[in-house]
Protein backbone atom coordinates (compact mmCIF):
# COMPACT_ATOMS: atom_id res chain seq x y z
CA UNK A 1 0.00 0.00 0.00
CA UNK A 2 1.32 3.42 -1.16
CA UNK A 3 2.73 5.58 2.16
CA UNK A 4 0.79 8.84 1.40
CA UNK A 5 2.28 11.32 4.08
CA UNK A 6 4.04 14.59 3.60
CA UNK A 7 4.45 16.85 0.21
CA UNK A 8 3.83 14.90 -3.28
CA UNK A 9 2.76 11.86 -2.26
CA UNK A 10 -0.30 11.50 -4.40
CA UNK A 11 2.03 12.12 -7.06
CA UNK A 12 4.44 9.91 -9.11
CA UNK A 13 7.76 9.70 -7.34
CA UNK A 14 10.22 12.69 -8.00
CA UNK A 15 12.85 12.08 -10.47
CA UNK A 16 15.90 13.41 -8.48
CA UNK A 17 16.02 15.98 -11.10
CA UNK A 18 12.71 17.10 -9.37
CA UNK A 19 14.10 16.49 -5.93
CA UNK A 20 17.10 18.79 -6.72
CA UNK A 21 14.61 21.25 -7.67
CA UNK A 22 12.68 21.24 -5.03
CA UNK A 23 16.02 21.70 -2.25
CA UNK A 24 16.76 24.65 -4.53
CA UNK A 25 13.33 26.24 -3.40
CA UNK A 26 13.61 25.12 0.24
CA UNK A 27 17.36 26.55 0.23
CA UNK A 28 16.05 29.62 -1.80
CA UNK A 29 14.02 30.37 1.23
CA UNK A 30 16.85 29.96 3.77
CA UNK A 31 15.28 26.57 5.38
CA UNK A 32 17.69 24.05 6.57
CA UNK A 33 17.53 20.59 4.86
CA UNK A 34 17.58 17.53 6.41
CA UNK A 35 17.38 13.74 5.69
CA UNK A 36 15.30 11.27 7.61
CA UNK A 37 14.95 7.83 6.93
CA UNK A 38 12.92 4.57 8.44
CA UNK A 39 11.41 1.19 7.96
CA UNK A 40 8.14 2.08 9.91
CA UNK A 41 6.06 4.06 8.14
CA UNK A 42 3.32 3.91 11.18
CA UNK A 43 1.62 7.07 11.17
CA UNK A 44 2.30 7.61 14.69
CA UNK A 45 5.83 7.26 14.42
CA UNK A 46 6.78 10.74 13.94
CA UNK A 47 10.20 10.54 14.89
CA UNK A 48 12.36 8.99 12.03
CA UNK A 49 16.05 8.13 12.03
CA UNK A 50 18.38 11.51 11.44
CA UNK A 51 21.08 11.06 8.33
CA UNK A 52 23.46 12.87 9.65
CA UNK A 53 22.87 16.71 11.19
CA UNK A 54 20.49 19.28 9.91
CA UNK A 55 22.56 20.61 6.34
CA UNK A 56 22.68 24.74 7.34
CA UNK A 57 24.56 27.02 5.28
CA UNK A 58 24.10 24.98 1.91
CA UNK A 59 23.57 26.98 -1.02
CA UNK A 60 23.45 24.16 -3.42
CA UNK A 61 20.90 21.28 -3.72
CA UNK A 62 24.41 19.50 -4.92
CA UNK A 63 24.69 18.86 -1.37
CA UNK A 64 21.82 17.47 -0.27
CA UNK A 65 21.68 15.03 -3.45
CA UNK A 66 25.25 13.89 -2.50
CA UNK A 67 23.83 13.50 1.11
CA UNK A 68 20.69 11.48 -0.47
CA UNK A 69 23.13 9.17 -2.82
CA UNK A 70 24.67 8.03 0.32
CA UNK A 71 21.52 7.38 2.45
CA UNK A 72 20.07 5.35 -0.34
CA UNK A 73 23.35 3.29 -0.70
CA UNK A 74 23.26 2.56 2.85
CA UNK A 75 19.13 1.90 3.44
CA UNK A 76 18.20 1.05 0.13
CA UNK A 77 14.97 -0.52 1.23
CA UNK A 78 13.82 2.09 3.80
CA UNK A 79 11.23 5.35 3.46
CA UNK A 80 13.56 8.51 3.12
CA UNK A 81 12.62 11.85 3.13
CA UNK A 82 13.84 14.97 3.09
CA UNK A 83 12.52 18.29 5.97
CA UNK A 84 12.77 21.57 5.29
CA UNK A 85 13.36 23.16 8.36
CA UNK A 86 12.17 26.92 8.81
CA UNK A 87 14.04 28.93 12.08
CA UNK A 88 12.23 31.58 11.25
CA UNK A 89 11.25 33.41 14.38
CA UNK A 90 7.67 32.25 15.18
CA UNK A 91 7.82 29.28 12.98
CA UNK A 92 10.90 27.16 14.30
CA UNK A 93 9.44 24.40 12.72
CA UNK A 94 9.71 22.01 9.78
CA UNK A 95 7.68 23.85 7.06
CA UNK A 96 7.81 21.41 4.43
CA UNK A 97 8.48 17.25 4.44
CA UNK A 98 8.39 15.14 1.55
CA UNK A 99 9.06 11.29 0.89
CA UNK A 100 12.37 10.75 -1.90
CA UNK A 101 12.94 7.01 -1.20
CA UNK A 102 10.67 4.00 -0.70
CA UNK A 103 10.96 0.43 -0.50
CA UNK A 104 10.13 -1.65 -3.36
CA UNK A 105 7.44 -3.83 -1.67
CA UNK A 106 5.11 -1.07 1.03
CA UNK A 107 3.90 -2.69 4.11
CA UNK A 108 0.16 -2.25 4.45
CA UNK A 109 -1.63 -0.52 7.34
CA UNK A 110 -4.60 -2.65 8.45
CA UNK A 111 -7.41 -0.95 11.00
CA UNK A 112 -8.75 -2.53 13.56
CA UNK A 113 -11.96 -1.82 15.49
CA UNK A 114 -12.47 -2.99 18.91
CA UNK A 115 -16.08 -2.10 20.86
CA UNK A 116 -15.58 -0.81 23.83
CA UNK A 117 -18.40 0.84 26.12
CA UNK A 118 -21.34 -0.76 24.96
CA UNK A 119 -21.57 -0.34 21.34
CA UNK A 120 -18.38 2.73 21.31
CA UNK A 121 -15.64 2.19 18.97
CA UNK A 122 -11.99 2.29 19.36
CA UNK A 123 -9.61 2.49 16.43
CA UNK A 124 -6.40 0.98 16.26
CA UNK A 125 -3.77 1.14 13.29
CA UNK A 126 -1.05 -1.55 12.72
CA UNK A 127 1.44 -2.45 9.99
CA UNK A 128 1.28 -5.31 8.19
CA UNK A 129 3.97 -6.72 6.10
CA UNK B 1 9.90 25.29 -33.81
CA UNK B 2 12.71 23.48 -34.99
CA UNK B 3 15.38 26.23 -36.08
CA UNK B 4 15.32 27.88 -32.55
CA UNK B 5 16.19 24.56 -31.49
CA UNK B 6 19.16 23.44 -34.04
CA UNK B 7 22.52 25.39 -33.14
CA UNK B 8 23.63 28.54 -34.50
CA UNK B 9 26.38 28.99 -36.93
CA UNK B 10 28.30 31.57 -35.93
CA UNK B 11 28.60 33.47 -32.50
CA UNK B 12 29.67 36.84 -31.48
CA UNK B 13 32.76 36.72 -28.98
CA UNK B 14 32.26 40.21 -28.37
CA UNK B 15 28.34 40.36 -27.69
CA UNK B 16 29.03 36.77 -25.62
CA UNK B 17 31.36 38.59 -23.37
CA UNK B 18 29.43 41.75 -22.57
CA UNK B 19 26.26 39.93 -22.14
CA UNK B 20 27.97 37.49 -19.82
CA UNK B 21 28.63 40.50 -17.42
CA UNK B 22 32.54 38.80 -17.71
CA UNK B 23 33.32 42.40 -18.51
CA UNK B 24 32.21 44.00 -15.76
CA UNK B 25 34.20 41.54 -13.29
CA UNK B 26 37.05 42.14 -15.13
CA UNK B 27 36.85 46.12 -15.24
CA UNK B 28 36.67 46.12 -11.58
CA UNK B 29 39.59 43.86 -10.76
CA UNK B 30 41.11 46.50 -12.99
CA UNK B 31 39.64 49.06 -11.11
CA UNK B 32 39.67 47.90 -7.96
CA UNK B 33 42.86 45.80 -7.93
CA UNK B 34 46.51 48.05 -7.90
CA UNK B 35 49.15 46.32 -9.40
CA UNK B 36 49.08 42.80 -9.73
CA UNK B 37 49.49 42.67 -13.37
CA UNK B 38 50.58 39.38 -14.29
CA UNK B 39 47.45 38.05 -12.17
CA UNK B 40 45.06 39.90 -14.13
CA UNK B 41 46.56 38.80 -17.47
CA UNK B 42 46.09 35.34 -16.08
CA UNK B 43 42.57 36.05 -14.90
CA UNK B 44 41.96 37.54 -18.49
CA UNK B 45 42.98 34.94 -20.35
CA UNK B 46 40.93 31.88 -18.02
CA UNK B 47 38.28 34.37 -19.24
CA UNK B 48 39.09 33.79 -22.90
CA UNK B 49 39.33 30.25 -22.34
CA UNK B 50 35.65 30.13 -20.73
CA UNK B 51 34.15 32.31 -23.01
CA UNK B 52 35.51 30.06 -26.02
CA UNK B 53 34.38 26.72 -24.53
CA UNK B 54 31.07 28.70 -24.13
CA UNK B 55 30.96 29.33 -27.62
CA UNK B 56 31.96 26.41 -28.87
CA UNK B 57 29.44 24.20 -26.57
CA UNK B 58 27.22 26.84 -28.35
CA UNK B 59 27.74 25.59 -31.66
CA UNK B 60 27.35 22.61 -30.74
CA UNK B 61 31.56 21.49 -31.05
CA UNK B 62 33.20 18.59 -28.92
CA UNK B 63 33.72 20.39 -25.53
CA UNK B 64 34.85 19.45 -22.47
CA UNK B 65 34.03 21.29 -19.27
CA UNK B 66 37.72 22.69 -18.16
CA UNK B 67 39.57 21.67 -14.83
CA UNK B 68 39.29 25.24 -13.38
CA UNK B 69 40.81 24.07 -10.05
CA UNK B 70 43.56 26.50 -8.96
CA UNK B 71 46.37 27.47 -6.90
CA UNK B 72 46.87 30.92 -5.85
CA UNK B 73 50.66 31.69 -4.54
CA UNK B 74 52.49 34.03 -3.24
CA UNK B 75 53.22 36.35 -0.27
CA UNK B 76 51.00 37.37 2.82
CA UNK B 77 49.04 40.18 1.42
CA UNK B 78 49.11 40.03 -1.83
CA UNK B 79 45.08 39.87 -2.05
CA UNK B 80 44.98 36.25 -2.92
CA UNK B 81 41.77 36.14 -1.06
CA UNK B 82 40.60 39.08 -2.37
CA UNK B 83 41.35 37.82 -5.78
CA UNK B 84 39.59 34.60 -5.45
CA UNK B 85 36.47 36.68 -4.23
CA UNK B 86 36.61 38.19 -7.82
CA UNK B 87 37.27 34.92 -9.46
CA UNK B 88 33.94 33.22 -8.15
CA UNK B 89 32.08 36.01 -9.21
CA UNK B 90 33.51 35.75 -12.77
CA UNK B 91 33.50 31.51 -12.88
CA UNK B 92 29.48 32.48 -12.26
CA UNK B 93 29.03 35.25 -14.58
CA UNK B 94 30.34 32.72 -17.02
CA UNK B 95 28.13 30.24 -15.78
CA UNK B 96 30.64 27.90 -14.91
CA UNK B 97 29.58 27.37 -11.25
CA UNK B 98 26.09 27.98 -10.25
CA UNK B 99 25.80 30.01 -7.10
CA UNK B 100 29.39 31.92 -7.29
CA UNK B 101 29.66 32.14 -3.58
CA UNK B 102 32.98 32.02 -2.11
CA UNK B 103 33.76 29.45 1.39
CA UNK B 104 36.99 29.97 2.94
CA UNK B 105 38.61 27.24 4.82
CA UNK B 106 41.47 26.24 6.71
CA UNK B 107 42.93 23.09 7.71
CA UNK B 108 40.87 23.36 11.43
CA UNK B 109 37.74 23.72 8.96
CA UNK B 110 38.53 20.58 7.00
CA UNK B 111 40.88 18.15 9.50
CA UNK B 112 39.01 16.46 12.22
CA UNK B 113 40.30 15.78 16.38
CA UNK B 114 40.39 12.10 16.34
CA UNK B 115 39.79 9.31 14.24
CA UNK B 116 36.57 9.24 12.30
CA UNK B 117 36.19 13.53 12.64
CA UNK B 118 37.51 14.24 9.54
CA UNK B 119 35.71 12.64 6.99
CA UNK B 120 32.28 14.23 7.87
CA UNK B 121 34.24 17.69 8.69
CA UNK B 122 35.62 17.44 5.01
CA UNK B 123 32.37 16.32 3.56
CA UNK B 124 30.37 19.37 5.40
CA UNK B 125 32.61 21.65 4.19
CA UNK B 126 32.24 20.47 0.42
CA UNK B 127 28.29 20.25 0.49
CA UNK B 128 28.64 24.23 2.03
CA UNK B 129 30.86 25.00 -1.25
CA UNK B 130 28.87 23.28 -3.79
CA UNK B 131 27.98 25.43 -6.26
CA UNK B 132 30.85 27.77 -5.33
CA UNK B 133 34.59 28.47 -4.99
CA UNK B 134 36.37 26.68 -2.17
CA UNK B 135 39.07 28.21 -1.21
CA UNK B 136 41.64 26.94 0.68
CA UNK B 137 43.99 29.02 2.51
CA UNK B 138 47.46 28.11 3.65
CA UNK B 139 46.65 24.59 2.21
CA UNK B 140 50.10 22.81 2.98
CA UNK B 141 48.96 22.73 6.25
CA UNK B 142 46.49 20.31 5.07
CA UNK B 143 50.18 17.83 4.88
CA UNK B 144 52.43 16.74 7.71
CA UNK B 145 54.71 15.22 6.83
CA UNK B 146 56.12 14.95 10.42
CA UNK B 147 53.33 12.89 11.07
CA UNK B 148 52.10 9.58 9.67
CA UNK B 149 48.79 9.36 11.67
CA UNK B 150 47.78 12.99 10.48
CA UNK B 151 44.32 13.21 9.55
CA UNK B 152 45.30 15.91 7.07
CA UNK B 153 45.67 13.11 4.28
CA UNK B 154 42.03 11.83 5.10
CA UNK B 155 41.19 15.25 4.25
CA UNK B 156 43.41 15.13 1.24
CA UNK B 157 41.94 12.42 0.07
CA UNK B 158 38.21 13.41 0.60
CA UNK B 159 39.14 16.73 -1.41
CA UNK B 160 40.91 14.97 -4.39
CA UNK B 161 38.39 12.99 -4.93
CA UNK B 162 35.33 15.73 -5.05
CA UNK B 163 38.15 17.54 -7.67
CA UNK B 164 37.84 15.26 -9.84
CA UNK B 165 33.93 13.68 -9.38
CA UNK B 166 32.38 16.90 -9.03
CA UNK B 167 34.51 18.94 -11.53
CA UNK B 168 30.92 20.74 -12.61
CA UNK B 169 29.30 21.37 -8.90
CA UNK B 170 32.11 22.98 -7.34
CA UNK B 171 36.24 25.38 -8.26
CA UNK B 172 39.15 24.61 -5.74
CA UNK B 173 41.39 27.60 -5.03
CA UNK B 174 44.41 26.19 -2.84
CA UNK B 175 46.30 29.36 -2.09
CA UNK B 176 49.37 29.56 0.31
CA UNK B 177 53.35 31.22 -0.38
CA UNK B 178 55.30 29.77 -3.07
CA UNK B 179 57.65 28.04 -1.97
CA UNK B 180 55.95 25.55 1.09
CA UNK B 181 53.28 25.38 -1.57
CA UNK B 182 56.17 23.95 -3.97
CA UNK B 183 57.10 21.24 -1.53
CA UNK B 184 53.29 20.63 -0.72
CA UNK B 185 52.89 19.53 -4.31
CA UNK B 186 56.11 17.53 -4.64
CA UNK B 187 54.73 15.67 -2.02
CA UNK B 188 50.91 15.51 -3.33
CA UNK B 189 51.27 14.73 -6.91
CA UNK B 190 47.72 14.49 -7.20
CA UNK B 191 47.03 17.93 -6.23
CA UNK B 192 49.34 19.26 -9.21
CA UNK B 193 47.94 16.86 -12.41
CA UNK B 194 44.09 18.13 -10.76
CA UNK B 195 45.03 21.56 -10.80
CA UNK B 196 45.30 23.12 -14.24
CA UNK B 197 45.84 26.66 -12.84
CA UNK B 198 48.93 28.02 -11.20
CA UNK B 199 49.10 31.88 -10.73
CA UNK B 200 51.51 33.35 -9.03
CA UNK B 201 51.30 37.00 -6.86
CA UNK B 202 53.78 39.44 -7.12
CA UNK B 203 54.87 41.78 -4.00
CA UNK B 204 53.76 45.31 -4.58
CA UNK B 205 56.28 47.74 -5.01
CA UNK B 206 56.71 50.85 -3.16
CA UNK B 207 54.67 53.16 -5.50
CA UNK B 208 51.54 50.68 -5.71
CA UNK B 209 51.78 50.33 -1.66
CA UNK B 210 50.85 53.96 -1.69
CA UNK B 211 48.28 54.04 -3.98
CA UNK B 212 46.90 50.84 -1.90
CA UNK B 213 46.98 53.23 1.22
CA UNK B 214 45.57 55.92 -0.82
CA UNK B 215 42.60 54.00 -1.75
CA UNK B 216 42.07 52.64 1.70
CA UNK B 217 42.01 55.86 3.43
CA UNK B 218 39.78 57.04 0.40
CA UNK B 219 37.37 54.31 1.55
CA UNK B 220 37.18 55.59 5.09
CA UNK B 221 36.96 58.84 4.42
CA UNK B 222 40.54 60.09 5.68
CA UNK B 223 43.10 61.72 3.84
CA UNK B 224 46.85 62.42 4.77
CA UNK B 225 48.65 65.86 4.64
CA UNK B 226 51.80 66.29 2.57
CA UNK B 227 53.83 65.58 5.16
CA UNK B 228 51.95 62.62 6.17
CA UNK B 229 52.34 60.98 2.42
CA UNK B 230 55.77 61.61 2.48
CA UNK B 231 56.37 59.60 6.46
CA UNK B 232 53.66 56.82 4.46
CA UNK B 233 56.24 56.81 1.91
CA UNK B 234 59.03 56.25 3.92
CA UNK B 235 57.35 53.86 6.00
CA UNK B 236 56.63 51.81 3.37
CA UNK B 237 60.40 51.90 2.63
CA UNK B 238 61.72 50.99 5.90
CA UNK B 239 58.79 48.63 6.49
CA UNK B 240 59.77 46.11 3.91
CA UNK B 241 63.18 45.87 5.35
CA UNK B 242 61.58 44.36 8.79
CA UNK B 243 60.85 41.24 9.95
CA UNK B 244 56.87 39.76 9.19
CA UNK B 245 56.23 42.35 6.40
CA UNK B 246 53.27 41.31 4.89
CA UNK B 247 52.65 43.57 1.56
CA UNK B 248 48.86 45.25 2.05
CA UNK B 249 48.09 43.64 4.99
CA UNK B 250 50.87 45.67 6.58
CA UNK B 251 49.88 48.63 5.11
CA UNK B 252 46.34 48.45 6.65
CA UNK B 253 47.19 47.87 9.64
CA UNK B 254 49.82 50.93 9.88
CA UNK B 255 46.60 53.02 8.93
CA UNK B 256 44.74 51.75 10.99
CA UNK B 257 47.24 52.58 14.17
CA UNK B 258 47.51 55.78 12.39
CA UNK B 259 43.79 56.45 12.58
CA UNK B 260 44.09 55.59 16.72
CA UNK B 261 47.10 57.97 16.80
CA UNK B 262 45.06 60.71 15.34
CA UNK B 263 41.87 60.09 17.07
CA UNK B 264 44.11 60.36 20.42
CA UNK B 265 45.84 63.76 19.40
CA UNK B 266 42.45 65.06 18.55
CA UNK B 267 41.01 63.68 22.03
CA UNK B 268 44.29 64.87 24.02
CA UNK B 269 44.97 68.37 22.09
CA UNK B 270 41.89 69.94 20.79
CA UNK B 271 40.23 72.53 22.33
CA UNK B 272 36.99 73.42 20.84
CA UNK B 273 34.37 72.55 18.20
CA UNK B 274 36.21 70.32 15.88
CA UNK B 275 34.97 69.91 12.16
CA UNK B 276 34.92 66.81 9.63
CA UNK B 277 37.95 68.38 7.86
CA UNK B 278 40.18 67.93 11.28
CA UNK B 279 37.98 64.72 12.24
CA UNK B 280 39.55 62.86 8.93
CA UNK B 281 42.68 64.30 8.15
CA UNK B 282 46.20 62.42 9.12
CA UNK B 283 49.04 64.62 9.95
CA UNK B 284 52.38 63.77 9.68
CA UNK B 285 53.15 63.26 13.10
CA UNK B 286 50.36 60.03 13.69
CA UNK B 287 52.31 58.14 10.72
CA UNK B 288 56.01 59.33 12.18
CA UNK B 289 55.34 58.21 15.80
CA UNK B 290 55.17 54.73 14.49
CA UNK B 291 57.45 52.22 15.82
CA UNK B 292 58.80 51.13 12.74
CA UNK B 293 61.08 54.70 12.21
CA UNK B 294 63.00 53.47 15.56
CA UNK B 295 63.91 49.82 14.20
CA UNK B 296 60.69 47.86 14.63
CA UNK B 297 59.19 46.19 17.57
CA UNK B 298 61.44 46.83 20.47
CA UNK B 299 61.96 43.00 21.73
CA UNK B 300 62.71 42.50 17.58
CA UNK B 301 65.19 45.53 17.71
CA UNK B 302 67.03 43.74 20.83
CA UNK B 303 66.91 40.54 18.90
CA UNK B 304 68.49 41.58 15.77
CA UNK B 305 70.96 44.08 18.09
CA UNK B 306 72.05 41.07 19.33
CA UNK B 307 72.69 39.10 16.38
CA UNK B 308 74.44 42.02 15.26
CA UNK B 309 77.05 41.94 18.28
Amino acid sequence: MRITQGCFSFLPDLTDEQISAQVEYCLSRGWAVSLEYTDAPHPRNTYWEMWGMPMFDLRDPKGVMMELEECRKAVPDHYIRINAFDSTRGFETVTMSFIVNRPKVEPTIRMDRTEVDGRSIRYTHGIVR
Amino acid sequence: MNDAAAAPSSIDLHAEYEGSGAKEVLEELDRELIGLKPVKDRIRETAALLLVERARQKLGLAHETPTLHMSFTGNPGTGKTTVALKMAGLLHRLGYVRKGHLVSVTRDDLVGQYIGHTAPKTKEVLKRAMGGVLFIDEAYYLYRPDNERDYGQEAIEILLQVMENNRDDLVVILAGYADRMENFFQSNPGFRSRIAHHIEFPDYTDDELFEIAGHMLDDQSYHMTHGAEAALRDYIGLRRAQPHFANARSIRNALDRARLRQANRLFTHASGPLNARALSTIEEADIRASRVFRGGLDSERRAAEALAK
